[in-house]
């Protein structure tokens, strides 16, 4: 049947150029891939250079304004008085409640994330294997305020959480954990307890997919050899499964830890009126009216999470990815 | 075939997993139920009634449907913007070497790779030192910048599995630079930029950090459940609202999976 078609069409071997504009611009991007690269990248550069690099230089070079403390005005001469405030002893009260609340959520989400990222890697096959996927997927993409939300509503003094332990006798657990210095408080919902539940909540899937896409990665030969040769389950996850699943701890701490360090929604939401740098960011530039303070505060997440990058890319994590 | 097929996993492994993965998804079933409670003051369980009046009230309220409007309008711009710019910064990125090109997808990244609460306010303070206003598109610019990632990230991952030898076989039969493109690459990534385009829109719609930066005195949706969040008018309006947009996003995730299900598992890792 293609023979037929063959002989039937007898058109030369070598069309003639379309010609027109359309035709001198295809060859010109034929001829010049170099000039087809550049119009190429040329609008996304643009876009992002000018509204996201240009933006982030704008809000640096006022880090090094002022603010006349009489007038409020802000004065725009180079000084690094400002920076010179982020160290009063309030100020770094708030960095290191941040840092403290960001490490801890980084570790709890690695303990979580590790069995679920376990089970998908390795057992889970077929149905099951894209049933985790989605277990995951859709509440890292289900609405960030209304996950907070969820969570009022459970953590509410009359909410679900207090029933459940009423039913189950457990209320003088509870009760014990808030009147805890620093980590209770009133209820649940205005406590740290409950900031650090919903941080975890929230960026729990972060941890989990560079997790698994790291331990997918480690032949399941490996652990078996590791048995064989006599090890327990214990040694053979501290010697063989953890060191290799790390990449991928640190690929998913990167996002648990910098989204914790700037988030300020959630801890307004639920939590005590105690500041977090995002919320220190929100009131200075919102009501204090305080622009060169709030940029030196994103300066700090900014170098936090430089070190954390840099730190991470040593340790290979950025494979992991 | 791996020797490691077919094997039981331990108990506790199993139990752990489970565990996890209902802590991620009972909170989210929970607000399912709480849009049907009768209760209108306080967050009480076990629900004292059900009823399905806060629908119609919902529904009857101008200020839900100003904020969905302005988020719909908002997002599928945003995503529209996204998609040229990620899909040519991908085809340039994935097709050729050259100097500078980890810089540029470390500036594709850098949106999201930063706390939102910076690109929030470094937008602010850039529009307040050019003197623009806040409007419709000033909310645009800073979505679509955090956009570009995600059609960039899906494109990306489509292009590797495209060979380049389908382009020159193109061009050897006699087809010019644009109908390569429109036969041969178009379709070859069409999926993965639906996917892609799919994921920014609900990126954008569910977006509310750097928008408070950026919107003035507009509502979004995610704005209008922030301000309800913080000063409670009608709580089960509320209810209501979270419920709708818990399926409103369920939608074209499971859409976007579908798309990208086999081969690029990219489709939301890197939100």
């Amino acid at each position: 049947m293609t023979i037929a078609v063959v002989q039937s069409n007898p058109t030369p071997a070598i069309l003639p150029g379309s010609g027109g504009l359309r035709g001198a611009l295809s060859d010109l991007f034929w001829r010049r891939p170099k000039f087809l690269l550049l119009l190429m990248l040329l609008p996304p550069v643009l876009w992002l250079g000018i509204v996201y690099i240009g933006s982030l230089f704008a809000l640096l070079a006022q880090s090094f304004f002022s603010i006349d403390e009489f007038s409020g005005l802000i004065n725009r001469e180079f000084t690094l008085k400002t920076y010179g405030d982020l160290f009063q002893a309030a100020n770094l009260d708030i960095i290191l409640r941040t840092v403290t609340m960001a490490a801890l959520v980084t570790l709890a989400s690695a303990v979580i994330a590790f069995p679920i990222a376990y089970y998908a890697a390795r057992y889970a096959r077929g149905r099951w294997k894209a049933l985790f996927y989605l277990g995951v997927m859709l509440p890292l993409w289900s609405s960030y305020l209304v996950k907070i939300y969820a969570w009022k509503l459970i953590l509410a003094k009359e909410g679900i959480l207090t029933w459940l332990l009423a039913k189950l006798n457990l209320l003088w657990l509870l009760e014990g954990w808030l009147s805890l210095p620093i980590v209770g408080g009133n209820s649940l919902s205005v406590s740290f307890t409950g900031t650090f539940i919903v941080f975890v909540y929230v960026w729990l899937p972060f941890m989990i997919l560079p997790v698994q896409a790291a331990l997918e990665r480690v032949p399941g030969n490996l652990v078996e050899a590791s048995s064989d040769l006599g090890a327990s389950p214990g040694q053979t996850f501290r010697n063989v499964l953890f060191p290799l699943a790390l990449p991928g701890i640190v690929a998913g701490s990167i996002f648990t830890f910098s989204l914790t360090l700037g988030d300020y929604i959630i801890p307004q939401i639920i939590g005590t009126s105690r500041l977090f740098i995002g919320q220190a960011v929100y009131s200075q530039q919102g009501t204090a009216g305080n622009i060169p303070l709030a940029a030196a505060f994103t300066v700090v997440p900014i170098v936090i999470m430089g070190f954390y990058l840099w730190g991470a890319k040593r340790m290979g994590a950025f494979d992991a990815l | 075939m791996r020797s490691d097929r077919g094997q039981r996993a331990p108990l506790g492994l199993k139990v752990a997993a489970a565990c996890g993965l209902l802590f991620l998804h009972l909170p989210i079933l929970l607000i399912f139920v709480y849009a049907f409670t009768t209760e209108e003051k306080s967050f009480v369980w076990p629900p004292p009634g059900l009823t399905t009046q806060w629908f119609a009230v919902t529904w009857n309220r101008p200020d839900v449907w100003e904020a969905l409007s302005l988020s719909v309008r908002v997002a599928a711009i945003s995503t529209a913007i996204a998609l040229v710019l990620g899909t040519l910064c991908a085809a340039a990125v994935s097709q050729t070497r050259f100097f500078g090109r980890e810089a540029i997808s470390l500036l594709v990244i850098l949106p999201i790779a930063l706390p939102g609460i910076i690109t929030g306010i470094a937008l602010r303070s850039a529009f307040a030192l050019a003197d623009i206003p806040f409007s419709f598109w000033t909310i645009v610019l800073g979505h679509a910048t955090f956009c570009v990632v995600v059609v960039y990230n899906n494109a990306v991952a489509r292009f590797r599995r495209t060979s380049g030898s389908m382009i020159e076989a193109s061009m050897d039969l006699g087809a010019d630079g644009f109908q390569t493109f429109r036969h041969v690459v178009l379709p070859n990534i069409a999926t993965a930029l639906l996917a892609g385009g799919m994921l920014a829109f609900a990126l954008s719609f569910d977006e509310v950090i750097v928008t408070t930066f950026t919107a003035g005195q507009q509502q979004t949706v995610p704005i209008w459940m922030l301000e309800e969040l913080i000063r409670p008018r009608q709580r089960p309006v509320t209810n209501v609202v979270a419920m709708v947009v818990v399926l409103v996003t369920l939608l074209p995730i499971l859409f976007a999976y579908y798309l990208t299900r086999d081969g690029d598992q990219i489709a939301g890792s890197g939100k």
